[in-house]
């Protein structure tokens, strides 16, 4: 099985502030892996330098075994690697279809496809794909007006419709009703089965990252605490510690 | 939600509505024949106010093309009239240019002294208004790869200062005139016959504004630029090619204004950079407050501003003569403060339903009830 996302040795520093210190992280294709750690570990840093957001201070960022620590967040999403939000956004004036119709791929896009009317497969394909979260009877709500868990929904949705090969999900739940916890694990397990997308999630929520994740990797103060089994972690003392305040 | 209410809708959604996006609604129709009968009777009913009408299509262009930067878009250009300002001397320069000497026809010394004949007149024209066009949208291309990395009130500013500093630039330049300007060639026929010509080509530019933008927001483009206006950062995330957008939502409003400026300048006759060519205290700014007035980020917002701004503006000329300024403000600032969405986008929140846009029933816990 080959990795679809290699990190290796990645630092980065905010003036004083060492917030990932010589990093290194596999993702493997077709596989759901967790991110956790304390917060201020490091770990929405991680994935801003993944995706581009800014440039990292030292070390490589490979995707399908290209370097992409140099590409521009652009550049990143359009070879198929995705991020959602820890602040949930949308686009708020826009309808729910609309959210979903500006999503699709970009990757082959000339300039004159700009100017393309969207056929009526991409409604079908937007509003099917918004029955999957469950938000089908609000399609033509502006997305503004939905709560801040639908919203998520719909970034999750909007990811989707994107088809990216690996989708970086940062706190996935966070902020959803607890109820609604379970049906968003079911729905992100199916899109890595049935879509056959790569997961790479940060999360807090224990339950659901040990429920979901094949591999974990914990960070804390910028340094790569552990890794291995949801098991394995659960156990580790270190983790424990971190999780804890035991430093 | 029940499972049932949910089977229906779906239903509904498939058999009596078509998805596609469509251009025109019955709305559109009526509003669009409304102002084609007063565009064709204006001059016919009003022939003395045929210049100032064919000027008000002129300004219902200029808030068009604001809106797709401005309001589409969500870049508050405050500059834009510097496309204008290009278009009428990239025309002017073509019309003289195409027959005679550029520098010596607008040389203080020996001003407008050849003659056009008819035909070298109409063909200047025709040629320039194209020039002017694609001159000013080559022009938006270049600016947008400086001035799209600025965001918010910058870039506000940014392209202030490069339709001021046109203005200075242009003051200096002796091969067009400098600061002094130059006459345009002058109209082969009766002065009538002249605000007839132009005032049929203003309205047909911004018509055809009209028509064109009309379609752009229905193709994938309209989607793209609300996008970047919403979060341009998670456009970005998503992989759109948001410098590709912006550049060409410039390009298209530089080539509207390109084809105005080449209009005015030659309605007007003479031209000179600070007041006819480059005026962003007056034009530039109307063009931003009736896209407000109307409604920005709407179709019929810029439109329905521009006509009610230009009518509040002659009527302050005549009935509030050295006060017209300080009434005009009084508007915009109500404007701003009061009524930000403007007139469509007040309709908008009013009356939803009206626009197509569906809104969740107010009952109160609905939120709650839905999560």
């Amino acid at each position: 099985m080959s990795n679809l996302i290699e990190v290796r040795n990645v630092s980065k520093a905010f003036g004083g502030v060492v917030a990932n210190d010589s990093i290194s992280i596999d993702v493997p294709e077709g596989q759901i892996t967790g991110l956790i750690g304390p917060n201020g570990s490091g770990k929405t840093t991680l994935f801003n330098s993944i995706v581009g957001y800014h440039p990292i201070d030292s070390g490589s960022i490979r995707f399908k075994g290209e370097e992409i620590s140099n590409y521009k967040v652009q550049q990143i999403a359009r070879l198929g690697m995705l991020r959602t939000f820890q602040q949930t956004r949308i686009y708020a004036n826009m309808n729910c279809i609309d959210n979903m119709l500006i999503s699709v791929p970009h990757r082959n896009a000339t300039f004159f496809d700009m100017f393309k009317p969207y056929p009526h497969e991409l409604y079908d394909k937007a509003e099917s794909l918004l029955e999957f979260v469950g938000l089908y009877t609000k399609r033509k709500l502006p997305s503004g007006d939905l709560s801040f868990g639908q919203q998520k929904l719909l970034e999750f949705a909007m990811a989707l419709m994107n088809e990216p090969e690996v989708l970086l999900l940062d706190e996935p739940t966070a902020g959803i009703n607890p109820t609604l916890i379970n049906g968003l694990i079911d729905r992100l397990k199916r899109a890595n089965t049935e879509f056959g997308i790569t997961l790479f999630v940060i999360e807090h929520n224990m339950r659901v990252i040990m429920n979901m994740a094949d591999t974990i990797y914990c960070l804390a103060h910028g340094e790569l605490l552990a890794s291995g089994k949801p098991a394995d972690i659960q156990n580790d003392q270190r983790v424990i510690d971190a999780y804890l305040g035991a430093h | 939600m029940t499972s049932v209410t949910e089977e229906k809708d779906r239903e509904v959604a498939t058999t009596a509505e078509p998805t596609a996006r469509r251009v025109f609604t019955f709305n559109d129709y009526m509003m669009f024949g409304a102002i084609l009968l007063f565009g064709i009777l204006g001059p016919i009913l009003f022939p003395n106010y045929t210049f100032q009408i064919a000027v008000l299509w002129l300004m219902v262009l200029f808030a068009q093309t604001w809106d797709v930067m401005g309001g589409q878009m969500g870049y508050n250009s405050l500059g834009n009239i510097f496309f204008f300002g290009a278009g009428m001397y990239i025309c002017a320069v073509t019309q003289i240019g195409l027959f005679t000497d550029v520098g010596a026809y607008t040389s203080p010394s020996d001003p407008g002294t050849f003659n056009f004949t008819p035909d070298q007149y109409y063909i200047g024209v025709a040629v320039g208004l194209v020039f002017a066009a694609i001159g000013s949208a080559l022009l938006a291309a270049v600016l947008g790869w400086i001035v799209f990395g600025l965001r918010g009130p910058y870039f506000a500013i940014g392209t202030l200062g490069i339709a001021l500093a046109a203005g200075e630039l242009i003051g200096a330049w002796e091969w067009v005139g400098a600061g002094s300007g130059f006459p345009i060639p002058v109209y082969p026929g009766s002065g009538d016959g002249k605000s007839l010509f132009y005032y049929a080509l203003c309205f047909g530019a911004a018509i055809a504004t009209f028509l064109f933008l009309k379609w752009l927001y229905s193709t994938r483009f309209g989607l793209a630029i609300n996008a970047i206006r919403d979060d341009e950062e998670k456009a970005e995330a998503m992989g759109i090619h948001t410098m590709r957008h912006k550049t060409a939502a410039w390009m298209i409003s530089a080539f509207f204004l390109g084809i105005s400026g080449g209009l005015f300048g030659n309605m007007t006759g003479f031209i000179e950079p600070l007041e006819v060519a480059f005026p962003v205290a007056t034009f530039g700014i109307f063009m931003v407050a009736m896209a407000l007035l109307g409604g920005k980020g709407t179709i019929w917002g810029p439109v329905l501003g521009a006509i009610l701004f230009h009518i509040l503006k002659e009527a302050t000329w005549i009935y509030f003569l050295g006060w017209q300024w300080v009434a005009l403000g009084v508007i915009i600032i109500i404007n701003i403060v009061f009524f930000q969405q403007g007139i469509v986008g007040w309709l908008q929140e009013r009356y939803p339903h009206w626009f197509g846009i569906e809104v969740e029933a107010r009952s109160p816990g609905a939120k709650e009830a839905a999560e």
